[in-house]
């Protein structure tokens, strides 16, 4: 018997409607991740129970499946930091299985319960090392999972089983048109998820001074989408060639499924490598001033970091955040061609057309290197008046005037952004300091102990 | 653009010849080739090569197809599985006519392209077809059509490196016995990965579900295809930023224009020489070009000064190597270089700096960049002195091998130098700082000791 029935379906999307309900209000708290953990904790816990309690049906599929999560998932771990889906096998199969209609040309059985208990199973098995390495379970990866997998089961109720309304429309070519209908409400889902999970990470995650306030949900969730038509788009894809492919020739095809997916991992990988040491390239070169004594140690990497922090609380994401850091990590390379260092690297004292000078100079060696030429732009204008000067501008121009001015104390910090206030007029943009003015504040705050 | 030699117009000719031959039976008046299927996964084939476009050249004739570039191969499996040869052949056509060719003479490469893939594609369907590949994929039974898809995989591996090695042979004059070395190895990872997914969409294709749900096997496959292009660009914007080190080393002391470029070149020579490849020689190249970059550290005022140095000087100088070692600290994939950018002033008899180390206590890589660098800063022109020829240089370094470098690296050096040649070795100055115009040394030979031992060692 399908555990399916009307009453079972009606009762789930009364839970998905009081999980939303409370996701909407707590999306306005800092406590949606709480939120979030506590609605898959729920829905394991209730699809375990329902098939321990009915037992499981078509043990060897979901064994497959079960294994295929798991494995996914610990291959997953070894991932860098930064990755959008850090298992992306495992998101693949758990969607896969979610998405599973037939067994080598049999209708399948499972329903939604059985699909989020052996996802469940599959992404604790495959956190057991992690666990055992001491480092924590996961928490937010397994929620992001269970929730996304659940939410795509029941998409696909009308499709699968017998007497589905749209059954007819699963078993002809159509099908693929019916699972894309499915996929895009599934990784919309998934996107705003993944960035719930990620706002309350930027907490402590950037600068070591500042910590920071949760940036806005926006940008994060942009970012997230953004992501979707390259990598994301090969996970989804691939989920469901799992779940046809299993259709058509059984649990065999499991493994040939994901090698397209291998491949496109390969590939970003190297990138991701390729990326990585580029960003350290830039951040040497960025550190050549303080090498060679133009800028106090640590200058650089500092205003990036609140740059960076200032730019995501206003609105700033995806390519125009990398664009920012860059530019704040190499702003004050023109002063290389001073022949006497500026008394303790502080440009915002010097008279303006020295500033500007010595931005135009920094501007040239920055468009000799590699960086996008918005960059350089970035860097050329950081002197001059914020109403001529595009927003990365102006956030760097107020952050590098902050960090010029301010020692390590708060007193300083607190005069540092009084001076920023009085140049409004004219230096530097309101809002910008305001927004500086509020990263600081939650920054104080969070550094504060207690 | 070079012309193509006569041996390799004719191999061209045969393998056009044998891609049409092979590919006739579908033409014939009463074959029953299924032309949608053919036209569909040409299409197919040939929009998977799109994004191609941009792409880096291959450095063969053809391309040899490394994962991640080249034809899009789990199509052109995926056809030798569901066609017969002849249709295969004729589905592997168009992507090579339409895709990009970079290098001269243009039709030529197509016209190769499309003959090798073409057979390649035949061979493979052929092979397919003999291990009963038809009969595997009208049934439900996955694990059996493993057995044809592995024979696809084998029949194609073995024909594309038939290929390549006869167009490397006559084409680009490889000798015979080292044009097919290493083909096949390299080829069958690739391929099979290819295959296995071409597999994949070719069970998809016969299904229920039809070609919509193997576009979806084969999404992924495309999306991996447009990374190598993103992947080349980061590594030109890499390499550029690179040398945007060294040129802020340029800002601030104008002597060195081109020297560390050079610096890094005769390391590679060096390198070579030595029987090192691969990575460790793009590390070498990369540790000869930034070698110098710790003079980033040193106050230009002191970089800049005409007349002798004061012992104070001297020492802010070599200082350079340890900021030079402080700069580079974060850059992961440096790895030996860093060594060699922080024991480049070391000598063989321990009187260097910064560690004084001794003999082989010095890193390798930071021997090999102390010959090229002094070898270089002898044969360049400065504005102190005028360069030196290329045999007075090595008789110097010859002089002083042993005490100051090591003798393997120097004779490797003169070796590299019998074989290649050094051009470049004279190059303008950057022109002269208006406000401070070289003094007191033009064309004078360099004062003892003091500046001079921190541009160039000079032996003695």
């Amino acid at each position: 018997m399908r555990p399916t029935a009307p009453g079972a379906v009606f009762a789930v999307f009364a839970a998905f409607a009081a999980f939303a309900v409370k996701v909407v209000k707590a999306v306005t708290a800092v406590n949606a991740a709480a939120a979030v953990n506590a609605a898959a904790v729920v829905l394991a816990a209730a699809g375990l129970g329902w098939t321990g309690w009915q037992g499981v049906t078509e043990p060897v599929v979901a064994l497959t499946f079960g294994l295929m999560v798991a494995m996914g998932e610990l291959a997953g771990r070894r991932a860098g930091p930064g990755e959008r889906e850090p298992a992306p096998f495992g998101a693949a199969s758990a969607l896969g299985y979610a998405l599973l209609g037939a067994n080598a040309g049999h209708a399948t059985a499972h329903g939604f319960p059985q699909t989020v208990a052996v996802v469940t199973a599959g992404v604790l098995a495959g956190a057991v090392p992690r666990v055992a390495r001491g480092r924590g379970p996961a928490l937010g990866h397994a929620a992001r999972r269970i929730i996304t997998v659940a939410f795509a089961a029941v998409c696909v109720q009308p499709l699968h089983g017998p007497g589905a309304p749209a059954e007819s429309l699963a078993t002809g070519p159509g099908c693929v048109l019916a699972l894309l209908l499915v996929l895009v409400p599934t990784a919309l889902c998934d996107a705003v998820l993944a960035s719930l999970l990620l706002r309350p990470g930027t907490l402590s995650g950037g600068a070591e001074r500042t910590g920071g306030p949760p940036v806005p949900f926006g940008p994060l969730l942009r970012d997230e989408l953004r992501s979707l038509p390259g990598a994301g788009c090969a996970v989804w894809a691939t989920g469901a060639v799992m779940a046809l492919g299993t259709a058509v020739a059984g649990p065999w095809a499991l493994p040939l499924c994901c090698l397209p997916l291998l491949l496109t991992q390969l590939s970003l990988r190297r990138l991701t490598a390729v990326r990585t040491t580029y960003r350290q390239t830039v951040a040497s070169l960025a550190r050549a001033t303080e090498v060679a004594g133009y800028t106090p140690h640590g200058h650089a990497r500092r205003v990036a970091a609140l740059s960076a922090l200032v730019g995501r609380e206003m609105g700033l994401s995806g390519f125009d955040l990398t664009v920012l850091e860059y530019a704040a990590l190499m702003h004050d390379i023109g002063q290389l061609s001073l022949v006497d260092p500026v008394p303790a690297g502080a440009t915002a004292l010097l008279p303006a057309p020295e500033q500007r000078r010595i931005a135009l100079l920094g501007g040239a060696v920055v468009r000799r290197t590699g960086v996008p030429s918005a960059v350089a732009v970035v860097v050329e204008r950081q002197a001059e008046p914020y109403r001529e000067q595009p927003l990365p501008a102006r956030i760097v121009r107020a952050v590098n005037a902050y960090d010029d001015l301010t020692g390590d104390s708060v007193r300083s910090a607190l005069t540092a952004l009084e001076r920023l206030r009085l140049g409004t007029a004219h230096d530097y943009q309101p809002e910008v300091v305001e927004s500086l003015a509020r990263v600081l504040r939650g920054g104080l705050e969070f550094a504060r102990p207690g | 653009m070079k012309r193509i030699p006569g041996p390799a117009r004719a191999y061209i000719l045969c393998a056009v010849v044998g891609a049409g031959v092979c590919a006739l039976p579908a033409l014939r008046p009463g074959a029953d080739t299924p032309w949608t299927a053919v036209a569909l996964l040409a299409g197919l084939h040939a929009l998977g090569e799109m994004p191609g476009r941009r792409r880096i050249p291959g450095r063969l004739l053809g391309e040899s197809a490394p994962a991640g570039s080249g034809p899009f191969l789990p199509v052109l499996f995926a056809a030798a599985l569901l066609l017969p040869p002849a249709g295969a052949a004729l589905a592997a056509v168009p992507a090579a006519l339409l895709g990009h060719v970079d290098r001269r003479p243009a039709g030529a490469r197509r016209a190769w392209r499309a003959a090798r893939l073409a057979l390649a594609a035949a061979a493979a369907s052929g092979a397919a077809a003999l291990c009963g590949g038809p009969a595997a994929l009208a049934g439900p039974a996955l694990p059996y059509a493993l057995v044809p898809a592995g024979a696809a995989v084998l029949a194609c591996c073995l024909a594309v490196t038939a290929l390549d090695g006869g167009i490397l042979a006559t084409a680009e004059r490889v000798p015979v016995r080292a044009a097919w070395r290493g083909l096949l190895s390299r080829s069958l990872g690739p391929h099979l990965l290819h295959g296995l997914a071409g597999l994949m969409a070719a069970v998809m294709w016969r299904s229920a579900y039809g070609p919509p749900a193997a576009l979806l096997v084969l999404l992924p496959v495309y999306l991996s295809s447009r990374v190598p292009a993103r992947h080349h660009r980061e590594q030109r914007a890499h390499r550029c930023t690179v040398r945007a080190l060294v040129q802020a080393v340029d800002i601030k002391d104008r002597y060195t224009g081109g020297h560390s470029e050079r610096v890094g070149r005769a390391s590679v020579l060096i390198a070579r020489e030595l029987g090192m490849d691969g990575e460790r020689l793009e590390v070498l190249r990369i540790a000869g070009i930034l070698h110098d970059v710790g003079k980033l550290g040193v106050p230009t005022r002191v970089l800049r000064k005409d007349g002798p140095l004061t012992p104070e000087e001297r020492r802010v100088i070599e200082l350079h190597p340890e900021y030079g070692h402080e700069i580079v600290r974060g850059i992961g994939f440096l790895g030996e270089a860093r060594a060699a950018i922080l024991h480049h002033h070391e000598r063989l008899d321990g009187s260097g700096y910064p560690c004084g180390l001794a003999g082989r206590q010095i890193p390798e890589a930071a021997r090999v960049v102390a010959v090229a660098d002094a070898f270089d800063a002898m044969t360049s022109t400065r504005s102190y002195r005028r360069a030196r020829p290329v045999h007075t240089a090595v008789e110097e370094l010859r002089r002083c091998a042993g005490t100051q470098f090591d003798p393997r690296m120097v004779r490797a050096l003169v070796r590299a130098l019998e074989r290649h040649g050094w051009e470049g070795a004279v190059t303008a100055d950057e022109p002269a700082v208006p406000a401070q115009p070289p003094r007191g040394r033009g064309g004078a030979p360099a004062p003892p000791g003091a500046a001079s031992a921190f541009r160039h060692r000079r032996g003695g």
